[in-house]
């Protein structure tokens, strides 16, 4: 599958080289001999299982640990970073998978911290309202400035944290499995987004272990495994199984093979079901559904929208809810196991 | 955690299984309480040598007046008896994860409550003795239970209720037996003296009340290793929401642990009224609550161990007479002593100068307020 | 919701001020600048609260603080000769004793509460062993009479007329709105008590500003009990603070960590007991003294009661900082 733009074509001192990383924790090594090159411009997709070192190699490119072996430059010069702070002032900019906001502040207050517009001791926040709603304005990041972080879903959040990354001039934009949190529409938007950064001239690391995203949007694509680079590619030359294969070191079967299910017997009847939720208000409302033996239901929906407080209420968790039936006919005998039937 | 939010707790040294962390956790339970009190007495000893006294003469004087001969030993007992009541009683609250400070204002309120009920009723001593105990212990479980009524179903930190308690406890007792419990026919600020069978004897040279506080040590011991409830207690003390997955209700655990709290600490102060001073008079030590958390931190959280931590505290309070008497040296010197103690036992100083790396974590009651 | 409650009953307060002092004037004044006098040690000591759980830290130690610094102030000052002198060191011992807390808190990771008790412990066991009769202080505290304002009926006397210590209770609390919400300092120390590991990666210092903030806060503990033996008792009793560092945390929460929030909260808990005192004086309600002793303790635990659980602390306080 290929990306509907022009390859990336690497011109000029790269903006940022790891070479030769190895980084060691007791019991494991987490990168062993890891390289990695991006130049402006250009994005470049780390790709790997779960514990493959993607997150500790870009920790080290954002100053979080250091590196046992190896070194790390930028704009070809050889850098020692002691700590975040520095790798921000060094244009390194990092959006964290698990949001480093703090919820009960503004999106503006979230964004200047640490690096405040001010008179003298005094915030000027009217400064800092304004510039981050130019910055908004400017890459398309659609947030409202004034609100408060914890009242925006989640993929205006992580908007947030990106704008603190470009409030500081970052260069280098390392994303940690970015859109692990949105849904399929938002990570579109997402990727468009970096595709945007991209032009106006900013190199972007993005770790995701999605494939389809990497071949959508990645210049060059790097799979990690077992803290090596087991390969370097670009979505030209490969697919997903191909990368799949590489990811895991053997074929990958990327379609479950599974015959229809035979339901049989209601185990459980759920009728108007609605729950109580934290505030006071209905978390799960109107809530109807079967589920037989032998069966798998699937609820879905973004975090936070009740699925919780629906399981919660069924198991007894929570007691603030109602409904006009549940029914339980079955009573599961312990013997009983899907392989069995 | 604020003081409105009680969250987690962490007693990392409670852990049930002391297999884990191996030689060294074994070594460490009980080199460091040791070593906490050598310092602290170190530290105090240059405190009295500042006074001009020779701090080995006066810890000789110290020890010797209180363990020295036979009526000693029995003054120890007696002393050490509510202190035992009250380290069990902080230290089943630790189990759970709460911080009772308010054992003293539970202990006054057991003592006059059993006191009440020792000069209020006639009854053959086989039922007098345990029904005035029972009073004393629904007393202080009564008091404790305003704490952790708050604590369970308004989050409201029991650290500071409890203190709040304690004052109230002072002025409340102080009420009762100046007014409605006096004693009539005469000017003093006390109950009338308990019937004869309600008085707690001696065994020999043992106080029957310190009898009483050891059976209670240790089935405390044996509750909190071995039942169902225990279990309870000390799982929510560890980690309430995996109490709660496990089904095990938080809230009324939280309440029953506060009442076990306040019942020990009520029949320290019934013991102490029904085999010691036959009444009840508000001239009660005010250290002893705060005695109770250095010895249940002292002890570890452990029920058995309250024993010996009591004992050193009753002796240290036992012989503090003498020391002014026979050396000038101010009582209070035991509640700097103590207070150094506690700093010792709680804070990873001691731990750190000895074992470096592999010092245990130290005992934490609040990893936020719960809040507070 | 809670705002509502807040404005009608303020407005209720006020009413039934303005009533009584129609009624009886000197009463009333008297009343008032007792409740407001009360409510000084409670304002610098709910400063101490919010400063440090804005940071992150729990604070149980300010009893304790105070108790130490009412003590040192106090024998300072009669040593010296000097209340001003007494005073420094007052405040100096607090922010010794809230570099012990801070010690740890933040360098130990200890327990907070555990910490803050030892504090207490401490604290009462130093100042029984080192008490000694016989000590005066040199001077009275010279109270400072604004002029023209404190000519305004009702207002005037109470407020514009009074020691120094009120005036820096009074100005404190309004000073530190003013850093906490709209300086570089606030809104760091804010993110760091809220959720550190923004602040971190941000590039603030988590452990050395709330090492800061707990040790300077100390100081303002330490003014709480210099105010409590050099200007309101003019003397030191063992156990002079008598819970009021308690109440403190009440009315921090009870003012949802608001400087101005708990400035009002102090105010209402002061003027309760000294409508309380003034109603027993007057014999209007006949109840036994000890119940008198008992209310500000019971007031106490009926505004943690009521308040708990509907306000939100700072999300992060209690918890040491652990870098991932």
């Amino acid at each position: 599958m290929s990306s509907s733009r022009p390859a990336f074509r690497a011109t000029g001192t790269p903006v940022l080289e790891a070479r030769g990383i190895t980084k060691r924790f007791p019991g494991v090594v987490a990168n062993k001999d890891v390289s990695l090159t991006i130049h402006k411009g250009q994005i470049v997709g780390l790709l790997g299982e779960n514990g493959a070192g993607k997150s500790t190699l870009v920790k080290m490119i954002y100053g979080l640990y250091s590196p046992d072996e190896g070194e790390i430059l930028i704009n070809g010069e050889s850098v020692k970073l002691s700590g975040p702070r520095d790798a921000i002032r060094r244009g390194i900019g990092m959006v964290h998978q698990h949001f480093q906001l703090v919820p009960v502040f503004t999106v503006a207050e979230n964004v200047i911290l640490g690096d405040e517009p001010h008179n003298s001791i005094f915030v000027n926040m009217k400064k800092a309202t304004a510039e981050v709603a130019r910055l908004s304005e400017e890459y398309g990041l659609k947030v409202d400035v004034n609100a408060k972080v914890e009242d925006l879903p989640v993929g205006a959040q992580q908007r947030v944290e990106i704008l603190k990354a470009l409030y500081r001039k970052a260069e280098i934009l390392i994303m940690d499995e970015p859109t692990a949190v949105l849904t399929p529409q938002e990570t579109d938007e997402l990727l468009r987004v970096m595709r945007g950064f991209a032009d106006n001239g900013v190199a972007v690391i993005f770790i995701t272990h999605k494939l389809r995203e990497v071949l959508e949007v990645a210049d060059t694509i790097e799979v990690l495994r077992g803290g090596q680079v087991v390969g370097t590619t670009t979505p030209e030359q490969t697919d997903q199984a191909g990368l799949a294969q590489m990811m895991v070191g053997r074929s990958v079967l990327l379609r479950v093979d599974k015959k229809p299910a035979t339901p049989d017997t209601v185990v459980l009847e759920v009728e108007d079901l609605e729950v109580e939720g934290s505030l006071g208000l209905s978390a799960v409302k109107d809530v109807t559904f079967t589920v037989r033996a032998g069966e798998i239901v699937g609820i879905a929906g973004v975090e936070g929208n009740g699925q919780r407080e629906l399981v919660e209420a069924l198991t007894s968790r929570i007691s603030k809810w109602k409904a006009a039936l549940v029914c339980r006919p079955l009573k599961m005998s312990p013997s009983l196991s899907g392989r069995e039937k | 955690m604020s003081v409105t939010d009680p969250a987690q707790t962490d007693l990392g040294f409670t852990d049930p299984d002391p297999q884990r962390g191996g030689r060294w956790t074994r070594v460490q339970a009980i080199v460091l309480p040791l070593a906490s009190v050598l310092l602290a007495f170190a530290i105090g000893g240059i405190l009295i040598w500042f006074q001009g006294v020779n701090p080995l003469e006066a810890y000789w004087v110290l020890f010797s007046s209180a363990l020295g001969d036979i009526d000693g030993l029995t003054r120890v007992m007696e002393k050490s008896t509510p202190l035992v009541l009250t380290g069990l009683a902080v230290t089943v609250g630790l189990r759970t994860g709460l911080f009772n400070i308010g054992a003293q204002g539970q202990l006054l309120v057991g003592a006059i409550g059993a006191a009440w009920a020792g000069y209020n009723f006639q009854m053959p001593t086989l039922i007098h003795i345990p029904f005035a105990i029972a009073f004393g212990m629904l007393c202080g479980a009564a008091w404790a239970s305003i704490a952790g009524v708050l604590r369970a179903y308004r989050s409201v930190s029991e650290v500071i209720t409890t203190i709040m308690l304690n004052a109230v406890a002072i002025a409340f007792v102080d009420y009762l037996a100046s007014r409605p419990l006096k004693e009539p026919d005469q000017p003093l600020t006390r109950t009338p003296e308990i019937a004869e069978s309600a008085a707690l004897a001696d065994f020999g040279i043992v106080p029957s009340g310190f009898v009483i506080a050891l059976f209670v040590s240790v089935f405390f011991g044996w509750f909190l290793a071995r039942t169902t409830q225990g279990f309870r207690f000390n799982t929510v003390g560890l980690n309430p929401s995996a109490a709660n997955y496990a089904g095990i209700g938080v809230k009324k655990t939280i309440f029953l642990a506060m009442a076990v709290s306040g019942a020990l600490a009520g029949m320290g102060g019934a013991v102490e009224t029904l085999g010691i001073t036959g009444r009840f008079e508000p001239s009660f030590n005010a250290g002893l609550g705060f005695d109770g958390i250095t010895i249940a931190l002292l002890a570890r959280a452990n029920p058995i161990a309250t024993i010996p931590a009591a004992l050193l505290v009753g002796t240290l309070r036992s012989g503090a007479a003498s020391l002014q008497f026979q050396t000038g040296i101010e009582p209070e010197v035991v509640d700097v002593i103590l207070a150094l103690t506690l700093l010792f036992v709680a804070a990873p100083i001691v731990g750190r100068l000895l074992f470096r790396k592999r010092a245990m974590k130290q005992t934490t009651v609040s990893s936020g307020w719960g809040g507070a | 919701m809670r705002a509502r409650y807040a404005y009608t009953l303020t407005i209720a307060i006020v009413a039934g001020i303005i009533v009584a002092f129609m009624m009886d004037e000197n009463r009333t004044v008297s009343v008032l600048s007792f409740s407001l006098r009360y409510a000084v040690p409670l304002i610098l000591a709910a400063m101490v609260g919010i400063v440090c759980e804005r940071s992150g830290i729990i604070n149980i130690g300010i009893e304790g603080q105070m108790l130490m610094s009412a003590f040192a102030g106090f024998f300072g000052a009669a040593i010296t000769g000097n209340l001003i002198l007494g005073t420094m060191i007052g405040v100096g011992t607090g922010m010794i004793m809230g570099a012990f807390l801070a010690t740890g808190a933040v360098t130990w990771k200890m327990d907070q509460i555990i910490a803050g008790t030892i504090i207490n412990i401490i604290a009462t066991g130093l100042t029984s062993f080192f008490y000694s009769q016989g000590y005066v202080l040199p001077a009275i505290t010279p109270t400072l009479r604004i002029p023209i304002l404190a000519d305004i009926p009702l207002v005037g006397p109470v407020f514009f007329d009074n020691g120094l210590f009120t005036y820096a209770a009074l100005l404190t609390a309004v000073l530190l709105w003013v850093l906490l919400f709209k300086t570089i300092w606030g809104l760091r120390t804010r993110a760091v008590g809220e959720k550190p590991g923004s602040a971190d990666t941000s590039g603030v210092n988590v452990q050395r500003t709330r090492f800061l903030n707990v040790t300077l806060a100390g100081g303002l503990a330490g003014l709480a009990g210099a105010y409590l033996s050099i200007e309101a008792a003019s003397t030191f009793e063992r156990g002079l603070t008598a819970g009021r560092g308690f109440t403190a945390l009440a009315i921090m929460i009870f003012g949802a960590w608001n400087p101005i929030g708990a400035l009002g909260a102090a105010l209402f808990f002061g003027l309760a007991n000294g409508v309380a005192s003034q109603l027993q004086a007057d014999e209007v309600i006949a109840i036994p003294q000890q119940f008198i002793n008992m209310l500000p303790y019971i007031l106490t635990i009926v505004l943690l009661a009521i308040v708990s659980g509907r306000v939100k602390p700072p999300a992060a306080v209690g918890k040491p900082y652990e870098k991932e």
